[in-house]
Parts: structure tokens; C-alpha cells; sequence
């Protein structure tokens, strides 16, 4: 499944389209605290978080994840969102917890 | 001798908004070089966590990045407190960082561990009240 493709589906709210929408979504990973995403996080993996600075960007795009969820109707700050849209980076949001997005992918991945 | 490309920043302190501006800009440069996406990533994970370590920690500093056609030299040098012990400082979870920065998701410990981890070389200095020097390596 490419991030257009996740997109497409309209399980969750867009808040910036990144560039590179034909990236596969490969894995779902979950985790809030920026020092562990950043030696963790899958590259290629949608990233589900509550964390919603702009330094989730700086990990999204340096870990090279293929796009963040924004979990629990937790919305990107303004400097935040200013950056993904600069970076290009395809951030995503849902009221859903965290457990309940990061299945929806894994569901949409495993069929 | 092959060419070598050098490119240096000059970190701000405890400007986390700016925190990365570097890392992301290496990163384009290797891309549009032609280096493999894993060793992108690599460099851009290892400079990253340092650029964060030199914000939190020491005043900011200045990163040096040598680009070969063999390797990606990066070299951090800040004149900060210096670590005190380098060998605790490298243990997953150990960490000094202060609460404001763990709100901003940092500080759990995982900077100088995530270094080492994504880097194929690391060498440490550091002198307490002069500053540390951390080189890394990234082989292409």
C-alpha cells in the first residue's frame, strides 16, 4: 500500500500531503517519545503519535518514516505543521487512541 | 587524492525549533550526491541525535561533515560541560536531560546509544569544563 493509496482509503483526516506519495507504507510503528522513534522508528513505517512538535517532523523526515498519524485528535502545532509542509512530509490525524489507528494500518497492510 | 566535499554548521543552543535544520540539510545534499538511501539514513539519525545532545547539553557548537567517495565523516564539537562518565553516558536510558526537554519527547537516554548504533565508527572526547568532540563515521 503506497501513502496515496492509505490516504485514499479516508481512514483519517489529512493535515499536510507530503511529496512523496507513491512511497509503500511497509510497516505501523507507535511510540512518543522522540529518542526511541528515532533509533526505532522503521523507515517507511507509518508512525502513530500523540507528539505533536515540530521535532516530530525533524524525526519523521530524518528517520525517513513514509508519513505520521496523529492520534487522539492531537493536532500539529502551527510551527509544526509550517515544517511539514516544507519538509514535505505527509502528516495524518484521527480521533482514534493510538492502538486503534496503528491497527486500522496494520489491517489495511495484512489484509 | 578524491574529492572532498566539507560542509559545517553552527548549532544554536536551546533552540529546539532549529534543532535538525542541519541533519535535514546533510540529508538533501547525500541525496542529490546519489548515496544509498540506508546510508542516508544512517548519517542523518547519528547527526541528528548529536545536534540534539549539543543543544540540550552544551551551548550548541559546530558539526563538520566530510563527504568522500568512501565514507561520511561527521565531526561535533561543542564547549560544553564535557561528560563526566562517558562510559554511564553511553548506556540506553541514562540521562541528565532536564524536564522541559523531556516534555519535547528528548531525553530518554537513547542519544549517544543511537549514535553508536547507526554510525560504523564513534569516538568520543570530551574534558570536564572544556567541551567534547564526538567523531562519527558512516561508511558508503
Amino acid at each position: 500500500m503506497t501513502v496515496k493509496e492509505l490516504v485514499d482509503r479516508q481512514i483519517f483526516r489529512v493535515v499536510n500531503l507530503g511529496e512523496e506519495l507513491d512511497r509503500e507504507v511497509t510497516k505501523v510503528f507507535c511510540c512518543d517519545l522522540l529518542s526511541i522513534a528515532m533509533g526505532k522508528a522503521p523507515a517507511d513505517g507509518a508512525w502513530v503519535t500523540v507528539m505533536g512538535n515540530v521535532n516530530t517532523i525533524a524525526v519523521a523526515t530524518l528517520a525517513d518514516v513514509s508519513c505520521v498519524i496523529m492520534a487522539e485528535e492531537v493536532s500539529l502545532d502551527e510551527v509544526a505543521r509550517a515544517r511539514a509542509k516544507e519538509q514535505g512530509v505527509t502528516v495524518l490525524a484521527t480521533e482514534e487512541p493510538v492502538f486503534e489507528a496503528a491497527l486500522k494500518v496494520y489491517q489495511e497492510l495484512h489484509g | 587524492m578524491a574529492d572532498v566535499i566539507t560542509l559545517s554548521y553552527e548549532i544554536s543552543p536551546d533552540d529546539f525549533t532549529r534543532a535538525g535544520e542541519a541533519s535535514s540539510d546533510v540529508k538533501s545534499k547525500l541525496k542529490q550526491l546519489g548515496v544509498s538511501p540506508e546510508a542516508i539514513r544512517k548519517v542523518s539519525i547519528a547527526m541528528y541525535e548529536g545536534e540534539i545532545n549539543m543543544v540540550i547539553h552544551a551551548k550548541g557548537g559546530k558539526i563538520t561533515v566530510e563527504i568522500s567517495p568512501e565514507s561520511i565523516v561527521m565531526i561535533l564539537a561543542d564547549r560544553g560541560p564535557g561528560i563526566p562518565d562517558v562510559e554511564k553516558a553511553m548506556q540506553a536510558g541514562w540521562s541528565t536531560a532536564p524536564d522541559e526537554v523531556r516534555s519535547l519527547g528528548f531525553g530518554a537516554g537513547m542519544g549517544l546509544p543511537n549514535m553508536k548504533k547507526y554510525s560504523d565508527e564513534m569516538e568520543v572526547q570530551t574534558e570536564l569544563g572544556v567541551g567534547t568532540t564526538v567523531t562519527m563515521v558512516v561508511k558508503i
